[in-house]
């Protein structure tokens, strides 16, 4: 056998590691993506020992589309939901990190606090929590907090703050969803704060000697080097909202394609709903990347 | 006079530092008490005895604590067999996605090859793809499994068993494993190529070299690694129903009210509450002690673990 050459050897050895997410990606991941488009178009039948395809071209979308009542609802309410929630969670994410990167004391305490939301904030537990009865109890008896700072009180807040409709119901809703905002901030969090910290201190201190004040080194220094994480995290949190156990879109594809309406037509939203996604990380990437400033 | 504008301006400096100070510390409370406020929720009412619900003194904390509930919920939940079920699940699934994606992450990161970038964005992919659009396909793999004819026969029935969670984790996709390939590819290409080149030249191979010299600095990420992966095959309910039964804590904490309902035969919102608290604490219990043990990796040494290079 010919000896290869050492770049030969390393690439070789690249293949090498990499090689079991080559094969588990072919198999468990492209494959059963192809498949899920191809079953989209199809009607499923479980047959003895497998299953049969009908060809029904559209039917499905259009089934999913027209005839199923609740499936366009509930797509569009988990969109806006969506919208509704990153930018608040990048913004709250951002300010927490810095708020976090300040040296005081119970800092420590201050970060376990912050990040437990990553081990508690999601799956069966959160979604409990929603309907428990206990819960709504004691957050009517013990938060002062929240009717101070939603309802009534804060839209005349607003109001005499004379800021436009739109942005104020924005904040409403915002304010009234800051629970779960703060709770799947965890992540965001802890990847801005890694982001913080790799910023070297030199850089603020020599803006100091230039006389730039906090305000100004914040906007010249932080935010253009932040702007790479923060467009990873615009694209994690829109993921994760994506992703979510208790998103009710996910829930009623999943109770659509094993219960009743059959595989075809749940498999046919899940495409869309994929499409949906795809097209909203695309457009949220191009315009976003305009603005993002790379080091080097 | 300049005596005391100086003063001045050192005083006005020390009260401005000490109201950022008490800024902060506002902050920091209230948003800490809004993290903690479930979890503080879940405690208190899951040592809570009927009587005290009705009690209008009884806010907080329970007059006659119990451990009713935790009895209950034990033995309603099956809760032996499902906490090891479970526990023996996560623990499988989250160490050979670690090593997966370990290995994965240092081949992407340190080796030049072609279709490396195509890899990775392989990697990306996977992230974005809901798992409900592959539902179905998954499903009908492991039910007729014979990786799309390479294997002779109808196919095996893989379902029920751990064979697809073992079999995705080792290959890097199995739940967000995408992610972890990510985190582990960004901390190796964080690392010194020299460290690697000195190796090479005492005669280690590449494997020796990643066992011996990458993998010991690395455990920061890795253990971040391993419980994220723990963490989230811990709490999902999705792909356990899916391919196995729901002899998992998960599924039967959710199912937890409508077990109870069949074996007290009898439905009560309030008294049932009490008890899933109870059954949500004995879930997450195990969680914070692994986070009370392992969190200085997150609070401490994030800007060596790699997330952000």
């Amino acid at each position: 056998m010919k000896k290869l050459s050492l770049r030969q050897q390393k690439a070789l050895t690249g293949y090498l590691f990499s090689l079991p997410f080559i094969i588990g990606f072919i198999f468990f991941f492209l494959a059963p993506f192809i498949q899920a488009l191809i079953f989209s178009l199809h009607r499923l039948v479980i047959v003895r020992g497998g299953y049969e395809l009908v060809f029904t071209k559209w039917e499905n979308y259009r089934y999913a589309l027209t005839v199923d009542t609740k499936f366009v609802p509930t797509f569009v309410e988990t969109f806006l939901r969506m919208l509704l929630d990153v930018p608040a969670i990048i913004l709250f994410s951002f300010f927490a990190a810095i708020l976090l990167n300040h040296k005081f004391r119970g800092r420590l305490l201050a970060r376990s606090i912050f990040f437990l939301p990553v081990i508690l904030g999601s799956g069966v537990v959160l979604a409990l929590e929603q309907t428990d009865y206990m819960r709504t109890m004691m957050e009517q008896s013990a938060n002062a907090f929240g009717s101070f700072m939603s309802g009534p009180a804060l839209t005349n807040f607003l109001m005499q703050l004379k800021i436009p409709y739109q942005l104020m119901t924005y904040v409403i809703n915002v304010v009234d969803r800051v629970p779960e905002i703060i709770r799947a901030s965890g992540i965001q969090i802890l990847i801005f704060l890694a982001g913080l910290q790799s910023i070297s201190g030199s850089l603020y201190e020599a803006a100091k000697v230039e006389g730039a004040s906090g305000w100004q080194s914040f906007w010249l220094i932080t935010l253009p080097i932040m702007s790479p994480i923060i467009l990873a995290n615009v694209v994690y949190s829109i993921i994760d909202s994506f992703l979510a156990a208790n998103n009710e879109l996910v829930v009623y594809i999943r109770s659509t394609a094993f219960g009743g309406a059959g595989f075809g037509i749940g498999t046919a939203m899940g495409v869309m709903y994929f499409g949906a996604v795809a097209v909203v990380l695309a457009v949220v990437v191009a315009i976003m990347s305009r603005f993002v400033f790379y080091q080097e | 006079m300049l005596l005391t504008k100086e003063r001045r301006q050192a005083f006005s400096y020390r009260s401005s530092q000490f109201s950022i100070s008490v800024f902060r510390f506002v902050l920091i409370v209230g948003i800490s008490y809004i993290i903690l406020f479930p979890v503080l929720t879940k405690i208190s009412s899951s040592f809570m005895p009927m009587r005290d619900l009705g009690d209008q003194t009884v806010n907080w904390i329970p007059k006659h604590p119990t451990l009713d509930n935790y009895r209950l919920a034990i033995e309603v939940m099956n809760f032996p067999k499902v906490f090891l079920n479970s526990l023996f699940l996560s623990f499988l699934v989250a160490f050979l996605q670690l090593v997966s994606s370990t290995v994965v992450g240092y081949g992407l990161a340190r080796f030049e090859f072609r279709g490396r970038n195509l890899i990775l964005a392989a990697a990306i992919f996977t992230l974005v793809v809901p798992p409900q659009m592959m539902m179905v396909p998954l499903y009908l793999n492991w039910r007729f499994f014979n990786l799309y004819g390479l294997l002779p026969n109808g196919g095996l029935n893989l379902m029920g068993s751990y064979w697809p969670f073992l079999l995705t984790a080792v290959t890097g996709t199995g739940l967000r494993n995408g992610l972890y390939i990510l985190v582990m590819r960004q901390f190796f290409s964080g690392m010194p190529k020299n460290l690697e080149e000195a190796a090479y030249v005492d005669g280690a191979g590449p494997l020796k070299t990643f066992i011996r010299i990458m993998l010991p600095s690395a455990t920061p990420s890795m253990v971040i690694v391993f419980l994220f992966g723990f963490v989230w095959q811990w709490n999902d309910s999705f792909l356990t129903t899916l391919y196995l039964d729901s002899n998992f804590l998960p599924v039967a904490l959710s199912n937890l009210s409508r077990s109870l309902a069949a074996y007290l035969e009898m439905t009560d919102v309030q008294y049932f509450s009490l008890i899933v608290n109870a059954g949500s604490m004995l879930m997450i219990a195990p969680l914070l002690l692994m986070y009370a043990v392992l969190q200085q990796y997150f609070v401490e040494s994030i800007e060596r673990t790699g997330l952000v290079g």
